[in-house]
C-alpha cells in the first residue's frame, strides 16, 4: 500500500487521455463512452470481469481498433486514425495476453526487434554492414544488454524463444516491450498463468521499470491483490462501461465495483 | 571436443555477433573461398563448368532469393520461374541495346528491373497470406511466361521466338557466348554469388532481416513493435526478386546461352527452387546453398555412378534418379523437417559435446 502512496507524488502531466470512446462490433457494444487518463510516471491498472472490454480498450490505444466515437489524446495532441506501427513510433509499446513473441528468433533478436523504431540505417549500408549499420547495431545491442541484465535473462540470450518455458517467454516479451524505450507501456495480463514466485518477480520488474526508467505503465490484471499493491490509480470496467476510477483504496470500497467484480454477492 | 568454442572468448559485442563465431568455422570458410577462387579456375574444364559448377552457382542465387522471401519473410511464392524470366529478358535487352556494357552491370541492372516487377506482384501479399498468396504469385508465373511468348519486342522479333546471348565481356574477357572460357564464366558467377551471399547475410542479420522475421513469426506483434507490414513485405519481395532476377540473367546469359520462356522458366523451375529452399532449410543462408547442391549436384553424381560406374542405360538411370531424389527428399523431411541447415546445426552441437552424449 505504501508503494502507491509514494508514487502519487511524482506523477506528472497527462500522457494519454481517452475521451468518450465508444466501440462496437456490429450490434455488440464493446466499449461505451469510456474516458480516462494516464499520467506520466504512474502505474495505471484497468480491471474488470471477463468480457468487460479491457483488452478492447488496449487495442484502441495501440491502434488495432478504431472506435466509432471518441478521441485518443497522446502527449497533448489529438491522435488521428493510426496504424499500430505508427502508434509504436509515437512511443507506445505493449505486451499481449497470449504471448506474441517471434518464436523463430533468439531472445536477443526479439529484444533487438523491440528497438526497431530507433534504428534508421538504410538498406545499402545494411547490405555492406561494415560502417554505419554495424555501429548502429552495436549501439542498440548495449541498450538491449542492459535490459537483459535488468531482467536477468543472460543465460537464454541466444536461445530461440520457442524453446523457453512459459514464464521466461512472458519475461522476454516484457523485455521486448521495454527495449522500445516507450513513453507508455501497455501490459495485457503480464501475470496470467504464472506461479507465485514468477508473479512476484514480474511485480518487481514492473515496479523497478517504473522507478528506474520512469516508464509509464498501463496494465490489465486479474490478480486483485497485485493490482491494488502495484497501481497508483485503477479504472474499473464492466460490460463496456466505466464503473469506477480512482486510487486503489477508493475503488476497493466502491459498492458498484464490489457488486460487479470483487466477488461479494448482491444480497449481502 | 573436435569442434568447440572453449578458449574462443568474445570480449566485444562485435565479436559476439559475427557470422562465424568459431575460429574453426572461419578458417574453413576462408579455406573454401581460397580454393574456389585460387585453385578451381586453373583446373576447371568444360564438363565441370557446364554440368556442376555453373548450375550450382546459378541455382544457389535463385535459392538465396526465394529464401529471403519465403524463409525469412514467410511469404510463399510460386512465381520464381517467372521472375527468373524477367531477369533473363532484361539482361537480353540490355546486352543487345548496350553491347559495350560490363556484364556485371547487366546482371545487376536486370536484378533491379526484376525487383520492380517483384514489388508489383508482391502487392497482393498485403491482403492475402499463405496458400492464397502462393496462388496469387502463380499468376505472376503464368502471366510473365505468357508475356515473353506473346510480345515479340521482348525477343527482338526473332523468328524462333528464342533469345540467345551475344558475346559480352567483363574487363575485356568474354563471359557470355559460345567462345567464353570456362574459368571466366565460372569466376563471373562465383564473384556474384559470393558477394550477394554476403549481402544477404548482412541484410538478414540487421534491422531489415529482423523486420522480415518478425512479420513471418507473428505479424500482429511485429506491427505493434513498429514494423510496417507494407515496407517489410514489399522490401522482401523486392530483394528476393532482385536475387532471382540476377539468377535468371546468369542462367540465360552465362549458362544456357539461349532460352525460350516456356521451357527454361516454366512452373517446374518455381517448384525446383522452392524445394531447394525447403530441403536446404527455410530461413538459412547456408541452407540455400545446401538445397541447391542437393537438388543440382546429387543428380549429376547419381548419373555418373549409374551410367559411368555401372554402365546402365541412360534412360533407366534418368528415371531411377528421379525415384532416388524423390525418396531422399521425403527421407530428409521426415528425419529433419527444418532442412539440411538444421541438420548441420544439430551435428555441430553434437560435435561440440563429443564424446559425451549431453
Amino acid at each position: 500500500m505504501s508503494e502507491s502512496n509514494n508514487n502519487a507524488g511524482r506523477t506528472g502531466e497527462t500522457l494519454l487521455e481517452t475521451k468518450n470512446i465508444t466501440l462496437s462490433f456490429g450490434g455488440v457494444k464493446a466499449l461505451t463512452d469510456i474516458s480516462f487518463d494516464v499520467k506520466e510516471g504512474e502505474i495505471r491498472a484497468i480491471i474488470g470481469p471477463n468480457g468487460a472490454g479491457k483488452s478492447s480498450m488496449l487495442n484502441v490505444i495501440s491502434g488495432f481498433y478504431h472506435p466509432q466515437q471518441g478521441e485518443v489524446w497522446f502527449r497533448g495532441e489529438k491522435r488521428g486514425p493510426m496504424k499500430p506501427y505508427e502508434v509504436a513510433r509515437q512511443g507506445v509499446a505493449r505486451t499481449f495476453q497470449n504471448i506474441a513473441l517471434f518464436k523463430g528468433m533468439s531472445t536477443l533478436d526479439n529484444l533487438m526487434t523491440g528497438r526497431m523504431t530507433k534504428m534508421h540505417t538504410n538498406i545499402f549500408w545494411q547490405a555492406i554492414w561494415k560502417g554505419p549499420a554495424e555501429r548502429e547495431e552495436l549501439e542498440h545491442r548495449e541498450r538491449v544488454e542492459e535490459i537483459i541484465d535488468f531482467l536477468g535473462i543472460q543465460s537464454i540470450r541466444k536461445t530461440p524463444v520457442g524453446r523457453l518455458p512459459y514464464g521466461m517467454q512472458k519475461r522476454v516479451e516484457l523485455g521486448r516491450a521495454l527495449a522500445a524505450d516507450a513513453k507508455l507501456l501497455l501490459l495485457d495480463e503480464p501475470m496470467a498463468g504464472m506461479n507465485q514466485e514468477e508473479k512476484e518477480d514480474m511485480c518487481r520488474f514492473i515496479l523497478d521499470m517504473n522507478d528506474e526508467f520512469g516508464t509509464t505503465i498501463a496494465l490489465i490484471e486479474h490478480d486483485i491483490g497485485v493490482v491494488m499493491d502495484l497501481s497508483d490509480r485503477v479504472v474499473v470496467l464492466d460490460y463496456g462501461c466505466k464503473l469506477a476510477d480512482g486510487v486503489p483504496d477508493v475503488v476497493r470500497n466502491d459498492q458498484a465495483v464490489i457488486d460487479a467484480y470483487l466477488g461479494v454477492s448482491h444480497e449481502s | 571436443m573436435l569442434y568447440r568454442e572453449a578458449g574462443d572468448f568474445k570480449t566485444s559485442y562485435a565479436a559476439d555477433q559475427q557470422t562465424f563465431p568459431l575460429k574453426l568455422d572461419r578458417w574453413f570458410v576462408w579455406g573454401v573461398l581460397a580454393f574456389a577462387f585460387l585453385v578451381v579456375p586453373f583446373f576447371i574444364n568444360d564438363y565441370w563448368e557446364k554440368s556442376v559448377l555453373l548450375p550450382f552457382l546459378v541455382w544457389s542465387m535463385a535459392a538465396l532469393g526465394l529464401n529471403i522471401l519465403t524463409g525469412y519473410c514467410g511469404q510463399l511464392s510460386l512465381g520464381t520461374g517467372g521472375f527468373m524470366a524477367v531477369g533473363a529478358y532484361a539482361s537480353y535487352k540490355l546486352m543487345v541495346a548496350f553491347p559495350e556494357l560490363n556484364m556485371f552491370v547487366v546482371v545487376i541492372t536486370s536484378g533491379l528491373i526484376t525487383a520492380m516487377v517483384g514489388i508489383g506482384f508482391g502487392l497482393p501479399s498485403l491482403r492475402i497470406k499463405g496458400f492464397y498468396l502462393a496462388v496469387a504469385t502463380l499468376a505472376a508465373q503464368f502471366f510473365l511466361v505468357w508475356l515473353f511468348n506473346k510480345v515479340p519486342w521482348f525477343y527482338n522479333y526473332s523468328a524462333s521466338g528464342q533469345i540467345s546471348a551475344p558475346e559480352r565481356t567483363v574487363f575485356g574477357v568474354a563471359v557470355t557466348g559460345a567462345a567464353a572460357p570456362s574459368w571466366a564464366t565460372y569466376l563471373f558467377c562465383l564473384v556474384l554469388v559470393v558477394v550477394f551471399a554476403y549481402v544477404a547475410r548482412n541484410l538478414t542479420r540487421g534491422r531489415l532481416g529482423r523486420s522480415w522475421m518478425a512479420i513471418r513469426d507473428m505479424d500482429i506483434a511485429a506491427e505493434i513493435i513498429g514494423v510496417s507490414p507494407l515496407k517489410a513485405k514489399l522490401s522482401a519481395f523486392a530483394i528476393s526478386s532482385f536475387y532471382i532476377g540476377m539468377s535468371g540473367a546468369m542462367l540465360f546469359a552465362v549458362y544456357l546461352g539461349s532460352a525460350e520462356p516456356t521451357e527454361a522458366f516454366g512452373i517446374d523451375k518455381s517448384f525446383l527452387v522452392l524445394f531447394m529452399v525447403i530441403v536446404g532449410g527455410l530461413g538459412s543462408i547456408l541452407g540455400s546453398f545446401l538445397g541447391a547442391a542437393f537438388l543440382i549436384l546429387f543428380p549429376v553424381l547419381m548419373k555418373n555412378i549409374m551410367v559411368g560406374g555401372f554402365g546402365w542405360p541412360a534412360d533407366l538411370a534418368a528415371h531411377l534418379e528421379l525415384v532416388f531424389i524423390g525418396g531422399l527428399i521425403m527421407l530428409f523431411l521426415v528425419v529433419e523437417p527444418h532442412g539440411l541447415a538444421q541438420f548441420w546445426r544439430i551435428t555441430k552441437e553434437k560435435l561440440r559435446l563429443w564424446p559425451f552424449p549431453h
